[in-house]
């Protein structure tokens, strides 16, 4: 590699860039402005400027609740996806060969399909004529309707979340060295010691590039509350399609669409600087 | 390596079940000969396969997710290789911030990008137009092929380059003669992963399409939110099985696992 003050490598990135500032960056400067364009339900967007839609998101209690519910929503779904998917990971890591890639590769393939084939394979298994109610029914408990509620949303999203949890833990596991976790054991350290205090620490970073990845994804999805969540459970995602597609009130569904991105990015980064604190703390570096 | 006790084996049972069961169901309801949507037991029947043929909106939706996909893969693999190897082979400044920018639409969500191009689209009176929406699709997956690009080029020996061009080979040459041949497993997988990502998008793909340009996931999503009848499984099940099948291919040509899991 060369350091070099020509322009060849501008030149041979040309059509990238060109592609990304016209459909990327410019774009998204046109939703932020539009944001603060005036709507008017008659005749629509005008070319004035005002704060109405930030304040009416601020300051309706439906907006506070819609993104409340969306952010508990990714939460969990994180923290489902970090209690099944370490425990997953780790277990795969201690395959032996021939299982360990055919486990790996299906709990990873389902990412290859699309979505909404996912979500309606849930919408069969947890709709009334679906396996849990009829394990419900056989036992004489009674209908119960996880469909169109919270918990068919999240059940549904760890399902599509999980691989993008283990994928970066898987990595980290790979790099981690076997001979440290038998030292650990031959020095009389309990299995759980050893799992505690010498393999979890060197999976930190897998975990919480997993759980970034999960949480944003969560927050911003579409189609999991759209089909699962039916008509009245609504996440910002489904909010901002009845926006821009139903009421035609453009500029505010920009408006909520930029305010998810900017507090995506807010508790994305904040949760990177609280982990990497500790973290840093228990590897004993200030 | 220390082994797995019953109690790891009997969670990743119940993991891999978790995994495959929406799969499996709907493969197993797309065989029902009734009208609801409910598991055969007694009796198969491929009528619902057979009325997906007959539905032209779901035929003329698939045609257009399929040649949607291979021109969006092959366009930002075409853009993807240039700009792989600039990230690769020269230590430039701006170098990270390029690759921060053409990495950026894995961390934006499709959400927002679908808002930003709708705007776009409707400004420059370009909704509808097919051509935009490759572009769009592009956008999308061109991090998948780029990532896997310069995994290939960084990865390959550059001295072979030297080798060739201190040989009297023209920069043309080398590129088209020793390069490309040496990260061609790389660029194949790129085209595939883009492909398939391209086929799959709904959340961006559902503002920019119009009924003309619809993709299938999208006709499926407003199908799904619409009726409920055994039809939605038979396509879910044709997905599943191209999907398969192009896993099978890019499992042949780079390792699935490679793919999904990224580079070593």
């Amino acid at each position: 590699m060369s350091q070099t003050k020509s322009n060849a490598p501008w030149l041979l990135s040309a059509p990238a860039i060109a592609l990304f500032v016209a459909l990327l960056l410019a774009p998204m400067l046109m939703t932020a402005v539009l944001s603060f364009n005036v709507f008017d339900y008659n005749t629509g967007i005008k070319n004035a400027y005002t704060l109405d839609h930030y304040i009416a998101v601020f300051t309706d209690d439906y907006y506070y609740e819609v993104f409340w519910r969306t952010f508990w929503i990714a939460a969990v779904t994180t923290g489902i996806c970090l209690l099944v998917g370490v425990p997953e990971a780790y277990i795969l890591s201690r395959m032996k060969t021939p299982w360990r890639s055919i486990f790996l590769l299906i709990v990873l393939a389902p990412l290859l399909v699309s979505v909404v084939v996912r979500a309606f394979g849930w919408s069969l298994l947890l709709g009334p004529r679906g396996i849990f109610n009829q394990i419900s029914l056989a036992l004489d408990l009674g209908n119960i309707k996880i469909l169109y509620t919270e918990w068919a949303v999240i059940i549904a999203l760890v399902h599509v979340m999980l691989p993008f949890m283990i994928i970066p833990i898987w990595t980290s596991l790979q790099k981690l060295d076997p001979g440290v976790e038998n030292a650990a054991l031959s020095l009389a350290a309990t299995p759980f010691a050893t799992l505690r205090r010498v393999i979890f620490p060197q999976v930190v970073p897998g975990i919480l590039s997993g759980s970034l990845i999960v949480f944003g994804l969560s927050a911003s999805a579409f189609a999991i509350p759209g089909l699962l969540g039916g008509r009245r459970l609504k996440m910002v995602a489904t909010v901002v399609y009845d926006e821009y597609l139903h009421e035609l009130n453009w500029p505010l569904g920009a408006t909520l669409a930029l305010i998810l991105l900017v507090a995506n990015l807010v508790v994305m980064l904040s949760y990177n600087k609280i982990l990497e604190r500790k973290y840093q703390k228990s590897m004993g570096v200030a | 390596m220390n082994k797995n006790g019953p109690i790891a084996l009997l969670f990743n049972g119940l993991i891999i079940s978790f995994m495959l069961a929406p799969l499996v169901i709907v493969c197993l309801v797309a065989f029902t000969p009734g009208n609801t949507l409910t598991i055969p037991t007694t009796e198969f029947s491929l009528r619902w396969f057979a009325a997906v043929f007959d539905h032209s909106d779901f035929v003329t939706a698939f045609w257009n997710s399929l040649w949607l996909a291979i021109a969006s893969a092959s366009l930002s693999t075409a853009i993807a290789i240039p700009a792989g190897l600039a990230i690769t082979r020269f230590q430039f400044k701006g170098r990270d911030a390029l690759n921060g920018l053409f990495l950026s639409p894995l961390i934006v969500p499709h959400l927002v990008l679908g808002v930003a191009l709708l705007r776009l689209f409707s400004l420059i009176g370009a909704t509808g137009s097919f051509g935009w929406l490759i572009l769009a699709h592009t956008l999308i997956v061109t991090p998948f092929v780029l990532r896997l690009i310069v995994a290939a080029s960084s990865g390959m020996d550059s001295h072979c380059e030297d080798a060739a061009r201190s040989l009297g080979a023209s920069r043309g040459t080398v590129f088209w003669r020793v390069t490309l041949p040496m990260i061609l497993p790389g660029v194949t997988g790129g085209w595939l992963l883009a492909f398939i990502n391209s086929f799959d998008e709904v959340t961006m793909s559902i503002f920019v399409t119009s009924p003309v340009t619809v993709t299938l996931p999208v006709r499926m999503y407003m199908y799904a939110t619409e009726s409920v009848d055994p039809l939605m499984a038979a396509v879910s099940a044709l997905m599943v099985a191209l999907t398969a099948g192009v896993m099978v291919i890019l499992d042949r040509l780079y390792g699935l696992d490679k793919v999904l899991v990224g580079e070593k």
